[in-house]
């Protein structure tokens, strides 16, 4: 039998301070698909530095992840912010230093989103799970546009049982959290995951599902302040068959 | 044009609260994207398209000053005169010294965002010439006195019903009765208020999409036609243009185009393309007796060779407004002053100091979306960032947000205490918002909960699981 692949999960910090569930659900997932998975100590990629302009504070803490995720073959994160800011942002925010640039390269070319992992890496083309719900999917932008994560989640999803899809005709436009954007300009941010939580609620969706955690805090937020019952779920604990285990987000 | 771009989120409030914007905005945010979306459909060699679109401004900023020197001698031997303006008012002055020496009363303008940018209207009317702009969204916007709102579609934050009002208020002789609820009518009543206005006016004023230097010609697109009336029928024709509009040849302006109108308004071409070169010859049918070429640089040259330089390949099609979720949630004059959207996130506080525009690159959550429509390429998200790094260099970040950011960059680089915290929140958070699963309030963010509940977390982090065995 092949050695399994050796999968370094970069956990991410708001599945670590908000939603465990998803963090297990892509540990089961990547077992699934024959891969063994570390956690290695870890805190954070650095986005929130890279984002405010702070380049140096932002490198200091992406040295660590450099440093934690080394060996692994690969590296993967149920969020494709995260795995965004390493696999497209580390190159540029190393691009002019030269004793990390070829570390943060390598390590930006081994890591995944998850979806995108499983489907196109791993070639899963079924997942055993039975979710009988007419869903939404928002398609979380650095996920979307950084890495071309689209089609993967979709196809993962058609594989569950009783799961439809309802597409959404806004689903490619931003929600409004973009990190501290959502409460830097709180007013903008409203109009816009307003907008986003109108259409989901117009579209007839029972869930609404997403590949990042921040994206569904903003939109399950939302939906509940707005009194819509919509179920808010991060699409890894669907595929990976723990929707018993954790309530919707925002759920007692 | 003053800005008030320092008061960004209060323009945004006033924005968001008006009504009629918002409905106009919903047509928008709709409407530019799916047009788009079409034409690119419809070419399958779009993505080839734009990398031979970005090669080409690419290498013409590479080579500015041979292309901008070619395309003046071009211009000169055409019988033109270039007009070098380091700033806005020598811009100003330079169309002002034309205007006078033609002995203007009247000039017609068609679109130009550089005589926005320079404020040329208010210049010609405090020295007793009148501008007239003949862009219908610019003629209304002119009616009401207030500034463009978009770079293509300057009226777009208006719903036809307030320009219907602003007809009736501005063209006091006609019969107050008329009707004036569909668009085909107001058309063809700002139609009849220009005529006479063309054919009177002494001077013609157009921008420009393209300077070709192997010609000296300039292009301008309009769907109007009104571009053709201005600089047509006057004595003098003047064109105003920035020195990144310039191409090396008829061949590069044409591959261009191609990308221009169905970026812009997902039209295969606009409907009218004029390239004009020089006065009018001996022989020829129509055209002005004087062709002068304005040239601004107001900034844009210290922009060569930095971090920034990528912007000057901006083709102005609006792309980036149009598929901007923020942009078409505030509305135009929220930014404050000429270049709304991403492009004029990037632009302004070039244009104008980030200290006036320093909201600007903030306010935008990096979507991306700007980038995966831009004709040419541009990298607005990561130019947006490089602001807000010289922000932060600068210390002009929000004094809270450095000191988050000072806590944040302390534990994220301790994980021992890191998790400690994050357990420590977890629990109590969990523990708080049990029973309910969310928070309706939270005075640590209260810019949250303003708007919108906060999920309540599970109870344990993941960390603390893991390290307690837990595996699935």
């Amino acid at each position: 039998m092949a050695e399994p692949v050796r999968v370094g999960l970069l956990v991410t910090c708001l599945v670590d301070l908000f939603r465990p569930t998803v963090g297990f659900a892509a540990v089961r997932l990547l077992e699934r698909a024959g891969c063994a998975v570390e956690v290695p100590l870890q805190t954070c990629c650095g986005q929130p530095a890279y984002n405010s302009g702070d380049r140096a504070g932002a490198r200091a803490v992406a040295r660590r992840v450099i440093a934690a995720f080394a060996g692994y073959d690969y590296v993967v994160a149920p969020s494709g912010s995260c795995a965004g800011m390493v696999r497209v942002h580390y190159p540029e925010l190393f691009a002019d230093a030269p004793a990390d640039r070829a570390a943060a390269a390598e390590l930006a070319a081994r890591t995944y989103e998850l979806t995108a992992f499983l489907v196109d890496v791993r070639g899963v083309a079924a997942v055993e799970a039975v979710w009988p719900r007419r869903a939404a999917y928002h398609d979380a932008c650095s996920g979307l546009r950084e890495l071309g994560v689209k089609e993967q989640p979709r196809r993962l999803l058609a594989g569950v049982a009783g799961c439809e899809l309802a597409e959404l005709p806004g689903a490619e436009v931003c929600c409004g959290f973009g990190g501290t954007f959502c409460v830097k300009y709180p007013a903008i941010s409203d109009k816009m995951v307003g907008d986003k939580a109108a259409e989901i609620a117009a579209s007839g969706a029972e869930a609404v599902l997403a590949g990042d955690l921040g994206c569904l805090l903003n939109i399950a937020g939302k939906l509940s302040r707005l009194g819509h019952r919509v179920e808010a779920r991060h699409v890894a604990e669907v595929l990976a068959g723990m929707t018993g285990e954790a309530p919707p987000i925002g759920e007692p | 044009m003053q800005p008030t771009s320092r008061d960004f989120p209060a323009n945004a409030r006033a924005g968001l609260a008006d009504a009629n914007l918002q409905r106009a905005m919903a047509l928008a945010r709709t409407g530019f994207p799916a047009r788009r979306a079409e034409a690119v459909a419809r070419l399958p060699e779009f993505e080839a398209l734009r990398e031979a679109g970005k090669a080409i401004k690419d290498h013409t900023l590479a080579h500015l000053d041979f292309y901008l020197e070619r395309y003046e001698r071009a211009v000169i031997a055409q019988g033109g005169t270039v007009h070098w303006a380091r700033d806005a008012a020598e811009a100003r002055a330079a169309v002002l010294g034309i205007c006078q020496a033609a002995g203007a009363r009247t000039v017609t303008k068609g679109k130009s965002m550089i005589a926005e940018e320079v404020g040329l209207n208010a210049h010609l009317e405090a020295h007793g010439i009148v501008p007239v702009e003949t862009d219908l969204g610019e003629y209304i916007i002119q009616l009401r006195h207030e500034p463009p709102s978009h770079i293509i579609a300057p009226a777009i934050h208006l719903m036809k019903e307030q320009v219907a009002d602003s007809f009736r208020a501005a063209h006091t002789g006609l019969d107050p009765g008329r009707p004036l609820a569909e668009a085909r009518a107001m058309c063809a009543e700002a139609r009849a208020m220009l005529r006479p206005r063309f054919l009177a006016a002494d001077v013609g004023i157009t921008g420009a999409n393209f300077l070709v230097a192997e010609t000296g010609s300039s292009i301008i697109v309009t769907n109007e036609g009104n571009g053709d009336l201005t600089q047509t029928l006057p004595r003098v024709h003047i064109v105003m243009a920035s020195i990144e509009k310039v191409v090396p040849t008829l061949e590069d302006a044409a591959t261009l185009l191609r990308l221009l109108a169905r970026s812009a308004t997902g039209q295969e071409f606009s409907s009218y393309t004029t390239v004009s070169t020089g006065p009018r010859r001996p022989g020829d049918l129509d055209g002005p007796e004087q062709y002068h070429v304005v040239i601004l640089d107001n900034g844009r040259s210290r922009l060569l060779g930095g971090e920034f330089q990528d912007m000057l390949r901006c083709l102005k099609c609006a792309a980036c407004l149009n598929h901007c979720p923020v942009y078409t949630a505030v509305g135009g004059h929220a930014y404050g002053w000429v270049y709304p959207g991403p492009m004029g996130s990037v632009l302004t506080p070039a244009l104008i100091g980030l200290a006036e525009a320093g909201h600007l690159p903030n306010a935008s959550t990096l979507c991306g979306r700007c980038e995966s429509v831009c004709p040419v390429k541009i990298p607005l998200p990561k130019m947006l960032r490089h602001w807000r790094e010289r922000q932060f260099a600068a210390n002009q970040a929000p004094p809270a947000a450095r000191s988050l950011l000072s806590l944040w960059r302390f534990a994220a680089s301790r994980p021992a205490l890191y998790h400690r915290l994050a357990g420590a929140a977890a629990r109590l958070l969990a523990w708080a918002g049990r029973g309910r699963g969310r928070f309706r309030s939270l005075p640590f963010a209260a810019g949250w909960t303003a708007v919108r509940d906060m999920p309540a977390p599970e109870g344990r982090t993941f960390h603390a699981q893991w390290a307690a065995g837990r595996r699935r």
